[in-house]
């Protein structure tokens, strides 16, 4: 292939990529001539050169789409999005021919006049007004707006000018090259002097201009055109040059030599006396650093560049989709390296796909959502301390939590236990697990396996991580955090073994010393160590571990350790390592293909002394941390277990001193509030302390026979609340909130507590809030001083809920049997008739229907539990959702006495 | 140690016609077993100063190393033929290392030492016995019949584990 035509490839190509960009802006409003004429310019420009080099298809193509394009620029022509969608058909056609062009170096065979003629018939069939509504090419609303537009140029010296132009514009194939390059250079200097006599005057000499000049080069022809139409855009242009990148990496290359060289030069003096060449040296160290500032500055791109594809995806999906997008880009001038840049347009493209098919609603759906029919993709870039970050936000659907969850438990990514109590963020994270896609239907968009699991593979490749926040019904963002090049990271040296390695600064949160006198403990669990830090626990590990390095010798708790707190794919953990020396700038190294095996290393670098040290994949390292956990897979099963049958027997207790130094305690979820109320406000009436709090009078009492209610200050409270009655339970201090087994050990005679319980090492009396209620409120609650405790079964298939509601109706005074299943439940039942049986709907509501019917209940009443206040509950005593604790209690109590009386 | 390949090649190419049917080796010992390298392949011969190991790499892989200025992947020459290791344990500071060049990486083959140039006649080259080891059979292009020894010439690629 001749140099020229290689030459044309790569500029028509960006040529391309602009015009595509431009014209979905210029579709968006058609008013905005500045994006006009640039796109005028562009497809002049393509179709000028194509001319020159002999290549006629592209000629003829590019010349109707500009034809088309030229009615809408003496706008005589409003676009709509079907003309448009067929100029965008036409900058297609020429990328096929283009790339045909570039394997081959020949046009390739083939007939467009389809195409061309439909430009033909777009641009044509407007003019002519009449024509045009026969046609039915267009809507009406063109005619009517172009009527104002008209009105306000000149319009017999123009149009006139228009009708010979036109004339030559519609037989595409019979005109010579110059008459066309005439004809186009008149129309491009009509627009701008907008006087009508001299323009006449004025297309001489540039149609002279312009027969040597195409003949001579057709980059003058582009400069002719710069001159005419953008002045602006003309002195930047003229400033850059192209240079190969094959040329800028090697100056990288030898930069980053350079900057080596320099350090080790540095190292030799530093350990020197001579400071003769200290001066040299530094004056060096200055120019390197400027050179490498340099270097990497002509390596860098805005990140625009990437972006330029994405309007017409957007805009192309969003009209096969049926919806209306908005795509709004922030930041494009952000300058990245342009390794990195390459490396995550695929992603990003990708992601920007699955908005448009998955996160935006259609524009139905969306207004009765009471959104704006458009929705809007945000994509916004930026500089953060050594990074790039880039967010990209939708104002669509949002992810859908509870799908997540399910599809990750039925994926085995997560026990469903653990899903229920894991935050919605961290579900929402699973998106990113391999072959998780929750899309029903496989589209042309999206859905086909290929999912967000390789967007943040590719974007780890390169240090970069990726995470989300999404609000259900809102919309999502995704952040994507890059560094801004490859080549030279900043890194943490340590020094583990006899050997140094370097550990990307970018997934380092922080370092601290552990063990040993610091403050931070190190503590095992069978084996496994973890880092007690800020009332978290981080997973430690050495790093010769981590590193599958056998015969570790890992140090005692009772030794001072350094501990490197890594963040990696969402997971915190801690290494520890014998040293740590410093933060360097390195140059990352590729490893040769034979070490590739070595999974834990993304590299290596060579220090300022010269030795080579590798380095650490952090993404290989938490993999290394996360599997030493499921090796002890059974044991942590085994634990579970216990922990859940634990679970079961603990309550939640507060903790609080009342009349003497002792701890009292209470459940927890029998307190509604606690409250700190100001001493001053109490009132006495009746031999009792009153106080007025929330628009109704609420006694106090002292949580203990000694203890006594403050006459100032602020007055520690306990409330609780019963049918609508609150009563204020005095206390000195409250000290802690713990979750313990209770287990009363010493009963007492004494009124106002049930016993003696240790809790948390110390004799804790537990305080009897029914005895105080009872003083205090008279008749509180009657079915309270039955001699018999009411025994409830409760059906919920769900452990999550199975433990968060036993403790809490064990704690309203029930005897709570909790059971997985209705037949266990039937079981329960048949031994001992239960006042009433709580059942779960939401999971198999057939199967809690038969304990309306079946006999072993003995008419017991059945109250159905729902995540939703609207579940379909025909048949049951009631219906209570399940987070509505009080609602829970006293529907028990109106349940059992509907059921006693009857 | 340079200056060897590069005298070699001067005269390889001086004498193309004169070394008609002949093909130059540089010779290396790997515990008392010569063996030969084309002299084409090799870049440079260098003694290491200082390897850094590389934890959860084959084997083989002794570690890489700073050749000025680029990292070159130190494979133990030994180990890849089964051989027992060597005595000293110094961290192989001071073994000699065969430099060569593929697909664009540097690799350095720690041998035990390194020998001369030999012109051998294509005359005495032997396909591989059938019976021999199969681990050098692996990396073994043949065998040249050398006065009352043999030697065994490598196949780069192969020893690199690049080629199966």
């Amino acid at each position: 292939m001749d140099e020229l035509l290689a030459e044309f490839l790569t500029e028509t190509n960006e040529f391309l990529e602009t015009v595509d960009t431009q014209l979905v802006q210029f579709e968006a409003d058609p008013t905005d001539s500045a994006t006009l004429n640039n796109i005028f310019r562009l497809v002049h420009t393509i179709k000028g050169t194509c001319g020159f080099l002999g290549l006629p298809r592209l000629q003829f193509v590019a010349h109707a789409g500009e034809t088309l394009l030229g009615k809408y620029r003496d706008g005589s022509l409003v676009a709509t999005p079907d003309s448009v969608q067929l100029v965008l058909e036409s900058i297609d056609r020429i990328k096929e021919i283009l790339a045909d062009l570039e394997s081959t170096g020949a046009e390739p065979e083939g007939d467009d006049s389809e195409l061309i003629g439909a430009l033909e018939r777009a641009a044509e069939g407007e003019t002519v007004a009449p024509v045009a509504k026969k046609e039915a090419v267009k809507e009406p609303e063109p005619i009517k707006e172009h009527e104002p537009v008209q009105s306000n140029i000149p319009m017999t010296g123009n149009e006139g000018k228009w009708d010979a132009d036109l004339g030559r514009h519609l037989k595409p194939g019979e005109v010579s090259l110059a008459d066309l390059e005439a004809a186009f250079l008149a129309a491009t200097v009509e627009e701008f002097p907008p006087k009508e006599e001299e323009e006449i005057v004025a297309i001489k000499p540039p149609e002279a201009d312009r027969r040597s000049a195409t003949t001579d080069r057709r980059v003058s022809a582009r400069d002719d055109d710069d001159d005419a139409g953008a002045r602006s855009a003309s002195g930047v242009a003229n400033q850059s040059i192209r240079v190969n990148v094959d040329v800028l990496e090697d100056l990288m290359n030898m930069v980053s030599e350079l900057v080596l060289t320099r350090n080790q030069l540095m190292q030799m003096v530093r350990n020197s006396t001579n400071t003769e060449f200290k001066a040299p040296l530094q004056r060096l160290s200055s120019v390197t650093a400027e050179l490498q500032d340099s270097v990497m500055k002509t390596r860098m791109q805005p990140v625009g560049s990437a972006w330029k594809k994405l309007p017409r995806i957007v805009r192309d999906a969003a009209r096969d989709l049926g919806k209306k997008i908005d795509l709004v880009l922030d930041g494009e001038a952000t300058e990245l390296d342009r390794q990195v840049l390459e490396l995550i347009k695929d992603p990003l493209t990708h992601m920007i796909r699955n908005s448009c098919d998955h996160a935006i609603e259609t524009p139905d759906v969306r207004a009765a959502a009471g959104k704006p029919e458009t929705g809007t993709i945000r994509l916004n870039a930026y500089h953060e301390g050594g990074h790039i970050v880039i967010e990209l936000t939708d104002d669509g659907a949002g992810l859908n939590t509870a799908r997540i969850r399910d599809k990750a438990i039925k994926n085995g990514l997560v026990s469903e236990e653990q899903a229920w109590i894991m935050p919605d963020a961290q579900i929402h994270r699973f998106i990113f697990a391999p072959g998780f896609s929750t899309a029903a239907a496989v589209t042309s968009m999206s859905g086909r396996g290929v999912g967000m699991d390789v967007v943040k593979t590719n974007i780890q490749l390169i240090g970069g991580e990726v995470d989300l926040v999404s609000t259900e019904g809102k919309g999502t963002k995704f952040f994507i955090k890059i560094p801004l090049t490859l080549a030279i990271v900043s890194a943490l040296v340590v020094g583990e073994g006899n050997q140094r390695f370097a550990i990307p600064q970018l997934s380092v949160v922080e370092l601290v010393s552990a063990g040993g006198t610091s403050e931070h403990r190190v503590e095992t669990l069978n084996k496994a160590r973890v880092l007690r830090l800020r009332d978290r626990l981080l997973p430690l590990m050495n790093l010769s571990e981590a590193l599958g390095v056998e015969n570790v010798k890992i140090k005692d708790e009772k030794t001072t350790q350094f501990v490197v707190v890594m963040q990696q794919s969402g997971m915190t953990f801690g290494i520890v390592v014998d040293e740590v020396f410093d933060t360097e700038e390195i140059v990352v190294k590729p490893l040769s293909s034979a070490v590739a095996d070595a999974k834990s290393f993304s590299g290596a670098t060579i220090l300022g002394d010269g030795s080579v040290i590798m380095i650490i994949d952090p993404a290989a390292i938490s993999k290394a941390v996360g599997e030493t956990e499921d090796h002890s897979d059974e044991i942590e099963a085994k634990s579970k277990v216990e922990a859940a049958q634990q679970r079961d027997e603990r309550t939640s207790l507060i903790i609080f001193r009342a009349g003497s130094p002792d701890p009292k305690a209470v459940p927890l979820g029998v307190v509604t509030r606690l409250e700190e109320l100001d001493a001053a406000t109490f009132e006495q009436s009746d031999g009792k302390t009153l106080v007025q709090y929330r628009g109704a009078l609420m006694p106090i009492v002292p949580a203990d026979s000694y203890a006594s209610i403050r006459s100032e200050g602020a007055q520690p409270i306990l409330v609780f609340t019963h049918n609508e009655h609150a009563i204020g339970l005095a206390v000195d201090e409250i000290l802690d909130i713990v979750e313990e087994e209770l287990d009363i050990e010493m009963s007492t005679d004494r009124g106002g507590t049930i016993g003696v319980a240790v809790i948390k090492g110390k004799a804790t009396e537990i305080i009897d809030v029914g005895y105080h209620l009872t003083n205090s409120l008279g008749n509180w609650d009657e079915p309270a001083k039955k001699e018999e405790p009411r025994h409830i079964v409760l059906v919920e298939k769900n452990p999550f809920f199975r433990n968060l509601l036993s403790p809490l109706l064990k704690s309203a005074g029930y005897q709570v049997e909790a059971v997985d299943t209705v037949s266990a439940a039937l079981i329960c039942a048949e031994y001992r008739t239960p006042s009433i049986i709580l059942a779960d709907i939401d999971e198999d509501s057939e199967s809690a229907k038969r304990l309306l019917t079946d006999e072993r209940t003995n008419g017991a009443p059945v109250v159905a539990l729902s995540g939703s206040s609207e579940a379909n509950a025909e048949g049951f005593s009631a219906l209570v959702k399940k987070s509505d604790r009080y609602g829970l209690i006293s529907t028990i109590e109106y349940a059992t006495k509907k059921g006693m009386a009857a | 140690m340079s200056a060897l390949a590069t005298k070699a090649l001067s005269q390889n190419e001086s004498s193309v016609l004169a070394d008609y049917g002949t093909q130059e080796f540089v010779t290396i010992y790997v515990a008392d077993q010569i063996l030969g390298v084309g002299v084409k392949e090799i870049q440079d011969v260098f003694a290491i100063q200082h390897l850094t190991p590389v934890p959860g790499a084959k084997r083989e892989i002794a570690g890489i190393l700073n050749l000025r200025g680029r990292i070159v992947t130190a494979i133990d020459a030994r180990v890849k033929l089964g051989l027992p290791p060597r005595d000293d344990d110094a961290g192989f500071v001071g073994t000699m290392a065969v430099g060569v060049e593929y697909g664009g990486e540097a690799y350095g083959i720690l041998v035990d030492r390194v020998g001369e140039v030999l012109r051998l006649k294509d005359s005495d080259f032997e396909n591989n016995p059938i019976n021999m080891d199969a681990k050098w059979k692996s990396i073994s292009r043949g065998i040249y019949r050398l006065d009352g020894r043999l030697l065994m010439t490598i196949d780069i690629e192969r020893l690199l584990g690049v080629k199966e």
